[in-house]
């Protein structure tokens, strides 16, 4: 299998409001973080708000400049290019239906703004039928791209979002949260649409969200963040089955399972108060305050990220005691 | 005695807006026991919020109830004035709204926030208030709460607001609390703690619980009866074992099908309900549910079901049990 994205320890600072002139602060918002996505494949990335899974997905597209680090694609280092050529091949679906489409602009021209800048319809007539097959591709139709977003539900409006980012025809789409904003009933119908897609255009995904049990249901691997930091890898059902990391564990146990009677036999492992700030997180392993196993080592020391079984990754000290 | 402590008979609801009247609620009766934990199920705009909020006496502007009755302990919300409604505001009934970070006042500090209840309700020193809103930061679970008093909202997570929101709630010991999908906003370590919380309050003080939420984990969790609202009706009705492995309503089902399963072993693809939720303004003549519907019937078109009794506990609104029903009488004659 080919790696098609390799991250490699990158590191998303954003200047924060320091206490003094001299003193510049940083808010970690992702702190070394390494990983690779293979062709084809979908890795999921999960987290609670506020630990880096969405800084990480715009980083690789690089909507942000990361602070270090680097980011290769297909083999070449993307770090420091003009990104223009690349942004043909990676795309990104973002998490607000509503906030992410221009309300002034008919859905023809979302959709074909991005053919417009990639130059990639030869005539008038061509724009149009590759904005309709996009559309037909996403379940709308040809009567639909003369509206405005304001005419269509969250779903439908997902969908257009989707096709915007398929206009191009990418090889691999961030996906941040596309389906949180959407009803239980629409999630399924977007979800199954993103799978379809990967079987037939061979599509690589990088599936962002909070919720475990849709990223389970997507992704090939699962990759769980916690305050900027890469806590646990491995493969889906590795993960939630067999997970090592205190925090992973809790996570999973945490999920409330919508069968009465498994869920009231359910064992939830509890986490003690919020997670820290992300300006002055903990010393050493950053779940460590939350964690009940956690000892004098977790403190003083940096658990680092280890294949503890053939691609299971884990940043703990104690996961093998 | 066997006396309800809410009793919602046939209540319509409709917002009227510059576009038209919208039926947010549509006949909907809700019975609920001292004790009782319901949930109420729907997706965003089904009148799960409004029948909640219409309880509490608030109905928001344009809404109006244009028929049937709400009844709670015995007094009728729809027929009393704004000062009888504050007596039993955040008294015997009170609220959790679903977003804690504005629902809070930030100009006031929580210890105030929690006395401004207690002083209004329960005692008049100022003293005795303020021990009290100690407790309750204690019983809510939140650390150092002799320090919490004095903050402001804005030093607070979003899992402490809405444990403080709970306090503010349960301050005058309420026989309901209404909570507004109080998890929604909140993240799944963070939600399984209040939940948690919320199950244990309840067992201490006794109180009866409606949750409103979408997801279904939240109220397999937590309740005893649940209701399924679409477009403003319940659709079914029952206690949640019935309703998570008996579902008869074609909605229900399809929820249950339709959401992916943390404990699934191997990769099932979903299977999701086809269209698009009611557009509210122009309602479809028949059952909401028949344009979205796989084994709709003509008579789904043109008529409202009436509701068919599964059993004493569990009820569902759907043409196809009305025609099992009749299968089984005429077959049976005709036998």
């Amino acid at each position: 299998m080919s790696k098609l994205i390799e991250v490699k320890n990158l590191k998303q600072y954003f200047p924060a409001a320091s206490n003094s002139l001299f003193n510049k602060r940083f808010l970690k918002a992702v702190d070394d973080v390494s990983f690779s996505i293979n062709r084809g494949e979908t890795l999921g990335l999960v987290g609670e708000s506020g630990c880096g899974k969405t800084t990480t997905g715009k980083s690789i597209v690089r909507l942000h400049e990361p602070t270090s680090g680097s980011i290769h694609y297909d083999g070449k280092d993307i770090t420091n290019v003009n990104m223009l050529p690349y942004r043909r091949k990676m795309q990104i679906v973002f998490q607000d239906p509503y906030a992410s489409l221009n309300p002034r602009m008919a859905v023809s021209d979302i959709v074909g703004e991005a053919i417009d800048i990639h130059k990639l319809a030869s005539n008038n007539k061509d724009r149009k039928a590759k904005i309709i097959s996009m559309l037909e591709r996403v379940g709308l139709n040809s009567e639909h791209a003369n509206r405005f977003p304001h005419e269509f539900s969250g779903g439908q409006r997902q969908r257009i979002g989707i096709a915007r980012s398929l206009a191009v025809d990418p090889e691999f789409i961030v996906c941040d949260e596309p389906v949180s904003a959407l009803d239980v009933s629409i999630q399924a119908q977007i979800i199954n649409m993103f799978e379809e897609l990967q079987e037939d255009l061979g599509l690589t995904y990088l599936f962002i969200a909070h919720d475990l049990s849709v990223v389970k249901h997507i992704s090939n691997r699962i990759g769980v963040m916690y305050l900027g930091k890469l806590v646990e890898l491995a493969e889906s059902y590795e993960l939630t089955f067999h997970s090592l990391h205190p925090y992973t564990k809790s996570l999973i146990s945490s999920i409330p399972e919508p069968d009465p009677k498994k869920s009231r036999l359910q064992q939830r492992i509890m986490l003690e108060g919020d997670v820290p700030s992300p300006l002055n997180p903990p010393s050493g392993c950053h779940f460590r305050t939350r964690c009940q196993y956690a000892t004098k080592i977790c403190a003083e020391q940096e658990p680092t990220f280890t294949e503890i079984s053939s691609g299971h990754f884990v940043a703990c000290h104690h996961c093998c005691d | 005695m066997s006396q309800n402590l809410v009793d919602i008979k046939n209540l319509k609801l409709s917002f009227f807006t510059a576009a038209g009247e919208v039926k947010a609620l549509n006949d909907v009766s809700i019975q609920m026991k001292q004790g009782d934990v319901l949930g109420i199920v729907g997706e965003s705009g089904s009148g799960k919020s409004v029948t909640a909020y219409s309880l509490m006496g608030l109905v928001p502007h344009p809404g109006k109830i244009i028929g049937g009755s709400i009844a709670f302990d015995g007094h009728y919300i729809n027929e009393m004035s704004e000062k009888e409604l504050r007596i039993l505001r955040g008294n015997k009934l009170s609220i959790i709204f679903q977003d804690p970070m504005t629902s809070l006042n930030p100009v006031y500090t929580i210890g105030n926030q929690i006395e401004e209840v207690i002083l209004l309700h329960a005692t008049k020193s100022k003293k005795i208030a303020s021990k009290r809103a100690l407790d309750l930061l204690n019983l809510v679970g939140i650390n150092e709460p002799r320090r919490r008093l004095k903050q402001y909202p804005h030093e607070l997570s979003g899992g402490m607001r809405q444990r403080v929101m709970i306090a503010i709630a349960l301050a005058c010991e309420p026989k309901l609390l209404i909570a507004d999908e109080p998890t929604t906003a909140l993240d799944v370590t963070i939600q399984a703690q209040i939940l948690e919380l919320m199950g244990e309050l309840r067992k201490k003080i006794g109180m009866s619980i409606i949750m409103i939420t979408h997801d279904l984990g939240v109220v397999a969790n937590m309740c005893e009866k649940i209701a399924v609202m679409y477009a403003g009706k319940i659709v079914e009705y029952g206690t949640a074992d019935e309703i998570f492995y008996n579902p008869k309503h074609e909605y229900t089902k399809g929820l249950l099908l339709s959401i992916p399963k943390i404990s699934a072993t191997k990769h099932e693809k979903l299977i999701p309900i086809d269209g698009t939720p009611v557009d509210m303004l122009m309602p479809p003549k028949g059952c909401p549910f028949a344009p979205r519907c796989a084994s709709c019937m003509k008579i789904c078109l043109k008529e409202m079901p009436p509701y068919t009794d599964i059993n004493e506990d569990h009820y569902s609104a759907c043409w196809l049990l009305q025609k099992a029903a009749y299968d089984t009488i005429t077959n049976g004659v005709a036998r």
